[in-house]
């Protein structure tokens, strides 16, 4: 059924009778033409797309969980196209272009909004790197603007400016920037997916690659053997030992990640806002809660929980940029678990199994991906070719050195980006 | 998190500075060709379960560590000076 | 109502009141004395909310806390301590409290189930950013922050023990006690005002005597053992790996005393002893949320500790014996029982107040405070005039700690509720209520025994003694929701209701973080302490799933919510980070020089005079001493590591591309080094000072980096290796004295004379200073003739005042940043704007400096076909048509015709700067295939800036080429 303001009130009349389920909890077929191993947000977007767009509707999304439990539902939801190395600026402006879509065309309210992101920089070398990072969003045809100090404190006049460690220099403002709510695109595409026809299957871990003289012929399932043609790997935080069944090594360390939510508070902080002198970013959600972040707690980790240093140092960060900030509370942490490259940039590639296909290694910035990396490896699995804007998310650059795209310039080990 | 330092004893994670996996003691040699330097730098086991990795003890005595430890968990097994480490 | 005149009483206000209350008791047992029922709006209905709870559980009475910078808001009623001129404030409502606009929204209810945003608010498109968002971004939220700067102090600390004891009830009185008198150090932590626990607000006796007076011994027996640290008002938040626990401490007192508001722990602990008790649940009857429905224990809480009752006729409503325990309290108490409604049929109490069994709550009554409720039984319907309803639908362990490391609690069904299972967070052990056990015999023996067990494994000796106390079985039977008409309220705060849960399953959010994530349940600042397992039950009988297999929602860190400001403390302002000043600072701020970040250093960026209107003016002034005169500048930030060793050499070949081994003695050499992933991690100098001993320089923002990577090296890499390395930045002071001068002026401080034979282009050696010694290197980073030179820190201030005097009298003086950034700018020097982690060898044009002949940390990766070749953007120099056409840095480079589009990107400018030795603006760039281009037009580009230039492509090199100033 589709969703609107009048069902709404249809329904509100009605008792909320009439409402259907999001998605079916279909039985799994014997075969299928493609499974995706994954229903976090990007396995889902990949079966939407597919669907939609290459009109593979005999696909299943598997899923160990239920859906949208990994990343996607632990993230800190900012949506943003502000990189500027050839591979990720394409990539990630197709993103946004989606995401400025993604309600209209899933009929479902993700709430993604626009409000702005500001990236906050405190030194005359930091502006260089920024003007370089806005010039190629500009280049790429995104939106970019240079703020000096008093630009900043026009739009955040909370901030410290005047007692700081490290004074504010400026910020890079992106307009198109800003946050959504994170469930709901995982809900958004698998109702989409759903309603074309996609087997959404929660509750049934792959065990297995079924390959046959180097060809995929199917997964090994908690709930039996599935033949398919095609595989997708889709599992950020497990991508290795999934690969691991297909007997690949990945360039991925997996790492936590922890995210901060604060109480229910009234507007105060309405942008994304990004510290440079240590790893912090926050943005107030449409609940109230001042929902933030910083680094990964550094070694590796499948615990789904960090350690308190990096709780400290992520409040440390929040109490020197914005000291307003000290009295409200934080009422739940969580991590997540990265897949960390040695470039800090995303894999959607074929593998050396034929029809056995990977997308992974999003390190901490798979949420804004969401819509173009399903695009992107629908695309792949259906057609066989590269998307154009993903075309530099290749499994052999580390090997080959070739379009390494390492926006930290921190080099090939896999924590520090 | 704690770890034990075999020469400081017992530490707060704080001290420390991760580097990542242990393998990073076994480097190849100028020619050991580009798949294996591609292993060597790029690929990991990652498993979930024990691992051994390299720490610093950058805070403290400044030894590089391999640790002992479960990467479910977080619990730590044991940790002893990357030096004597034997390869 | 008050049930005794207090003593003592202060005088604070409510939303303006005056009201009177008792010091140190909880605002919300004074709103009561003051008939005060009213005190809260929900989050989403903005229904009218009374107090529920006695403790840091509540989900109603939030309220906000005084006024400008001090405002605290979401604060709970019930464990805010009444002081003088104490300022509380109603939130979330407006105009007022009473009527409160937004109540609107309770009429339009039925249109905003759970979830009814997702199906909404999309048309047109561009009215969510525009319309529909800010409306309800202003309408939620709770409370509000201030938004000015944070007045208050706050603290961290560190504390270790061998055994943290978690709450101090019955339990952790127990366990606190036995390892205490068994010699362990314990920390026994909770986070009332008092210790006591569940004791402190019951009717029971231990020993013969009344269960206070038991707690009274307790305290002073623990106070009087010195390996034994109480702490009041401290919350253990958090459990975390190898025996860390978290604690936010409020501290108490008065703010004016300068005491800090909250301090937050960081607790060791050997082992811990988890004894926090547990939380009563509410029972999901039709509009069970009105002011004046309440908790049973709640009820007992305020009637029994604070002397305060609730109500004037209370009604008791509960499906087990615990309930009957706050019926005959509030007899005790001399206050009315309006009923006692149990709803079993098999229950056995007898009493003059009417009680009906198998009877349910079906309705209730009144706006602002609750007038009547309405029972089902025997078949028909009865109105009972109450004006408090005391609810219990059984006890849920607080097992919150025990899910923090990933454990899972189990279910229970003797008490309906979820234990902690077996193993859950390494070293902590469970007792008392928390564990499952209710009666208070029970809890005392097992935190006892627990304790003992404890106390042994940790090599100490204890004794068991247990007094004797109350052994009262409690008995349950679930009861979840009650049927009939309104809703019934399961999380209150964040106003989930019985319906929006079964919305949830109907639409297949079955899943029970599905059903947390769409209907909001559990997300609310007490994480569904109180109400996870009713919203469960509800799901599992939607679902027709038993509640193990339904299964629960973690809980996370932190138990209760805890201030930024506490776990951020001490980072205000320029705590964030240490500062780290050269020797020169003062003398530097003593001209005035504005002093910048240089990683943690202060750097000046330029030393300005009178007559200067510009710093640019300064800077061209300062690069003018360099290349006419003589200039001085502290270098000292520089990393310098020592390395000493028959091997040093070696380490040295290993790490840097070229080759030291052949250096001679009293020589300095340039030197780069890689990543081992063959990009480019550093550059500097370094200096053989004799055959086993170098000092290496690194750049100020990598000396940390380096140095962790030459203990890499040599720990981990080349064992073999006979070699030291220490870092000495720290120990010397170092200042460049640059320009045709250079030579003169150090023969006016030096002790041995200077010439030109004896410490040619690159030479270094022991040189003294007025009788210090101290060290000279020939080095230059400016291109003209210069030195470094080096004395112990301590003389360093003095040293730098005399160069510069010696300077001025030269006709030259101190320069900054800004000018040192020009110098090596005109020579084509690059820093870490250059090198900064994506740039080789090869594009710095450098690739001839890694050695063939020998292997090298970045050797083999260096030669992967996409780090070398053709198509990588090579370090340039551009020159700007003339002085008037200032370039930017971070603009990006296009063909002289080609559209400033990504595809058309060429490369981009790093570092750029107006020249006043050569009279025009310059800037390195790294461009495509930039070293075959030079004498190309191309287009610099920036959007940003709003900059479009031409410029010529040409060597990085501006000025001297050659080479020649310096070697002169």
């Amino acid at each position: 059924m589709g969703y609107s303001g009048f069902q709404v009130i249809k329904e509100g009349l009605f008792g909320q009778k009439g409402w259907k389920p999001v998605w079916r909890d279909p039985e799994p077929k014997a075969e299928y033409d493609a499974i995706i191993i994954g229903g976090g947000g990007h396995g889902l977007s990949t079966a939407f797309y597919l669907a939609k767009e290459h009109g593979m509707t005999n696909i299943a999304v598997l899923e160990k969980g239920y859906i949208g439990g990994g990343n996607i539902g632990r993230n800190t939801t900012i949506v943003r196209a502000n990189y500027f190395l050839p591979g990720n600026s394409e990539f990630y402006s197709h993103s946004l272009k989606m995401w400025e879509g993604m309600e209209q065309d899933l009929n479902y309210n993700v709430m993604h909004s626009q409000r702005g992101l500001i990236n906050l920089f405190h030194s005359d070398g930091q502006r260089d790197a920024f003007a370089r990072r806005g010039n190629a969003m500009i280049n790429q045809g995104d939106d970019a603007i240079l703020l000096d100090r008093e630009g900043v404190r026009e739009y955040l006049p909370y901030l410290d400016f005047d007692n700081v460690r490290f004074p504010i220099y400026g910020g890079l403002y992106h307009p198109r920037g800003g946050s959504a709510r994170h469930d709901a695109v995982a809900w958004g595409y698998a109702r989409g997916a759903d309603q074309r026809g996609v087997d959404i299957i929660q509750n049934c871990e792959v065990t297995g690659i079924d390959i046959e003289g180097g060809v995929v012929k199917g997964v090994q399932t908690t709930r039996g053997a599935i033949k398919a043609k095609k595989v997708g790997i889709v599992v950020a935080g497990r991508s290795g030992q999934v690969a691991a069944m297909a007997g690949m090594r990945l360039p991925i360390e997996s790492h936590v990640l922890q995210a901060f939510v604060t109480e229910g508070l009234k507007p105060i902080i309405d942008h994304v806002v990004s510290f440079g002198m240590g790893h912090f970013y926050i943005s107030q959600s449409d609940k109230g809660g001042l929902v933030f972040g910083g680094d990964i707690d550094f070694y590796t980790s499948y615990a789904a929980r960090g350690n308190l240093p990096m709780k400290e140092h992520v409040m440390d960060a929040a109490m020197t940029l914005m000291p307003m900030i000290g009295k409200a509370k934080v009422l739940r942490s969580w991590g997540g678990i990265m897949d960390m490259t040695p470039d800090g940039s995303p894999i959607i590639d074929k593998t050396p199994t034929e029809g056995l296909f990977i997308d992974c290694g999003w390190c901490y910035g798979g949420f804004k991906a969401v819509p173009a990396s399903g695009f992107s490896f629908a695309h792949l699995m259906a057609t066989g070719n590269h998307f154009e804007a993903a075309a530099q998310f290749r499994l052999d650059r580390f090997r080959s050195g070739v379009g390494l795209m390492d926006e930290e310039g921190t080099g090939s080990q896999h924590n520090l980006h | 998190m704690r770890i034990t330092c075999p020469n400081c004893g017992e530490r707060d994670r704080r001290e420390f500075y991760y580097q990542g996996d242990a393998l990073a003691l076994d480097r190849p040699s100028q020619d050991a060709g580009l798949s294996v330097w591609d292993d060597y730098l790029h690929n990991r086991g990652n498993p979930a379960g024990d691992t051994k990795d390299l720490w610093f003890h950058e805070a403290g005595c400044g030894a590089w560590l391999v640790v002992d430890r479960n990467t479910v968990t977080h619990a730590v097994h044991k940790a002893v000076l990357a030096e004597k480490v034997k390869r | 109502m008050r049930l005794e005149q207090p003593e003592q009483t202060v005088t604070f206000t409510f939303d303006g009141r005056k009201l009177k209350g008792v010091p140190g008791e909880p605002v919300a047992a004074a709103l009561m004395a003051n008939g005060i029922k009213l005190v809260a709006r929900s989050f989403k209905y903005h229904r009218p909310r009374g107090v529920m709870s006695a403790g840091s559980e509540e989900q109603n009475a939030l309220v906000t806390v005084g006024r400008g910078a001090q405002t605290e808001p979401n604060l709970r009623a019930t464990t805010l301590e009444v002081s003088e001129g104490l300022e509380v404030f109603s939130q979330n409502a407006w105009p007022s409290l009473r009527y409160d606009m937004l109540a609107i929204n309770d009429l339009f209810s039925r249109f905003l189930a759970a979830g009814f945003y997702y199906k909404t608010f999309m048309w047109p498109r561009s009215f969510w950013e525009k319309v529909y968002e800010p409306v309800i971004r202003r309408a939620a939220g709770l409370g509000a922050l201030s938004g000015e700067t944070n007045p208050d102090d706050y603290e961290k600390a560190f504390a270790f023990c061998d055994v943290l004891v978690i709450g101090a009830g019955p339990a952790g009185l127990m366990a606190a006690l036995t390892a205490g008198r068994a010699g362990a150090d314990v920390i026994l932590a909770d986070e009332d005002t008092a210790m006591g626990g569940r004791l402190l607000r019951e009717r029971e006796e231990i020993d013969g005597k009344p269960a206070t007076a038991w707690v009274a011994a307790a305290i002073q027996e623990l106070a009087n053992l010195k390996n034994v640290r109480m702490m009041t008002r401290t919350t253990v938040t958090g459990a975390y790996d190898q025996g860390t626990y978290a604690a936010l401490e409020r501290i108490a007192g008065d703010r004016a005393a300068g005491k800090p508001l909250e301090c937050f722990w960081r607790i060791v602990a050997k082992r811990a002893i988890l004894t926090a008790g547990a939380l009563e649940r509410p029972i999901a009857f039709p509009n069970n949320d009105r002011p004046g429905i309440m908790m049973a224990s709640a009820v007992r809480a305020y009637v029994n500790r604070w002397g305060v009752a609730p109500g004037k006729s209370v009604a008791v409503f509960g499906n087990n014996d615990d309930a009957h325990r706050t019926a005959q309290d509030l007899q005790a108490a001399g206050i009315k029982v309006a009923a006692l409604i149990d709803s079993r049929d098999d229950t056995d109490i007898t009493s003059d107040f009417p009680i009906y069994t198998g009877a349910q709550v079906v309705a209730t009554k009144g706006r602002h405070a609750l007038e009547s409720v309405t029972i089902a039984y025997n078949g028909g319907r009865r109105v009972i005039r109450t004006d408090c309803l005391a609810m219990s639908g059984g006890w849920n362990p607080t097992v919150h700690l025990t899910c923090h490391m990933n454990g899972r609690p189990t279910w229970n069904t003797d008490i309906a509720s979820f234990v902690p299972s077996a193993e859950n967070v390494p070293g902590m052990v469970t007792a008392g209520a928390c564990n499952g056990t209710f009666s208070t015999a029970d809890c005392l023996a097992e935190g006892a025994a627990v304790a003992a067990d404890v106390a042994k494994d940790l090599g100490f000796k204890s004794r068991v003694k247990v007094p004797q106390a109350e052994d009262r079985t409690y008995a349950i039977s679930p009861l979840w929701a009650v049927p009939g008409k309104g809703r019934q309220w399961i999380d209150f705060q964040n106003d989930v209701h019985v319906k929006d849960i079964k919305l949830a399953a109907q639409e297949n959010f079955r899943s029970v973080e599905h059903m947390k994530r769409y209907t909001t349940q559990g997300m609310a600042p007490d994480q569904g302490k109180s109400s996870n397992v009713v919203a469960l039950a509800v799901l599992a009988d939607a679902t027709g799933r038993g509640i193990p297999e339904t299964g629960t929602t973690t809980f996370r860190p932190p138990y209760v919510p805890v201030s930024i400001a506490a776990m951020g403390a001490g980072s205000q302002g320029k705590g964030f980070a240490p500062e780290r000043f050269t020797t020169s600072h003062k003398a530097s701020v003593g001209r005035d020089a504005p002093m910048i970040e240089a990683g943690l250093w202060y750097r000046p960026s330029y030393f300005p005079q009178k007559d200067e209107a510009t710093w640019r003016e300064a800077c061209d002034r300062e690069v003018g001493y360099v290349r006419n005169a003589v200039g001085v500048c502290d270098v000292s930030t520089l990393g310098k590591i020592d390395i000493q060793g028959p091997d040093a050499a070696t380490l040295l070949d290993f790490v840097y591309t070229n080759t030291f081994s052949t250096l001679k003695v009293g020589k300095v050499r340039y030197g780069l080094m890689l990543r081992e992933d063959g990009h480019v991690l550093d550059d500097g100098t370094t200096a053989r000072l004799g055959e086993q001993h170098f000092v290496m320089t690194t750049t100020t923002a990598a000396a940390g980096l380096v140095m962790r990577h030459l203990e890499f090296v040599l720990q981990a890499l080349r064992p073999d290796l006979d070699a030291n390395v220490i870092s000495v930045t720290e120990q010397w002071a170092q200042f460049a004295v640059a320009g045709p001068k250079a030579r003169a002026l150090l023969n006016t401080v030096l002790d041995q004379e200077l010439t030109d034979e004896a410490w040619p282009f690159m030479a270094c050696g022991e040189a003294n200073v007025g009788g210090v010694p101290g060290r000279l290197f020939r080095i230059s980073f400016s291109g003209e003739h210069a030195y470094e030179v080096a004395v112990p820190s301590r003389y360093g201030e003095s040293l730098f005042r005399m160069l510069v005097a010696q300077a001025e009298v030269m006709g030259g003086g101190p320069y900054g940043m800004e000018a040192l950034n020009v110098l090596r700018i005109e020579k084509g020097f690059i820093t870490h704007a250059e090198i900064h982690g994506r740039t080789t060898a090869f594009d710095i044009g450098m690739g001839r400096m890694v050695s063939q002949k020998k292997d090298c940390i970045g050797h083999a990766a260096a030669a992967r076909p996409g780090l070398i070749g053709e198509g990588r953007q090579q370090l340039v120099g551009l020159r700007a048509k003339g002085p008037d056409h200032p370039l930017t840095a971070g603009a990006h480079l296009f063909e002289k015709d080609a559209d400033a589009t990504r595809v058309n990107s060429q490369g981009y400018t790093t570092s750029v700067c107006y020249s006043p030795t050569l009279d025009t603006q310059l800037a390195l760039a790294f461009l495509e295939n930039g070293r075959a281009r030079h004498g190309e037009v191309i287009k610099l580009r920036d959007h940003l800036r709003d900059v479009t230039e031409t410029v010529v492509v040409c060597d990085p090199v501006f000025f001297d080429p050659t080479g020649g100033r310096a070697r002169g």
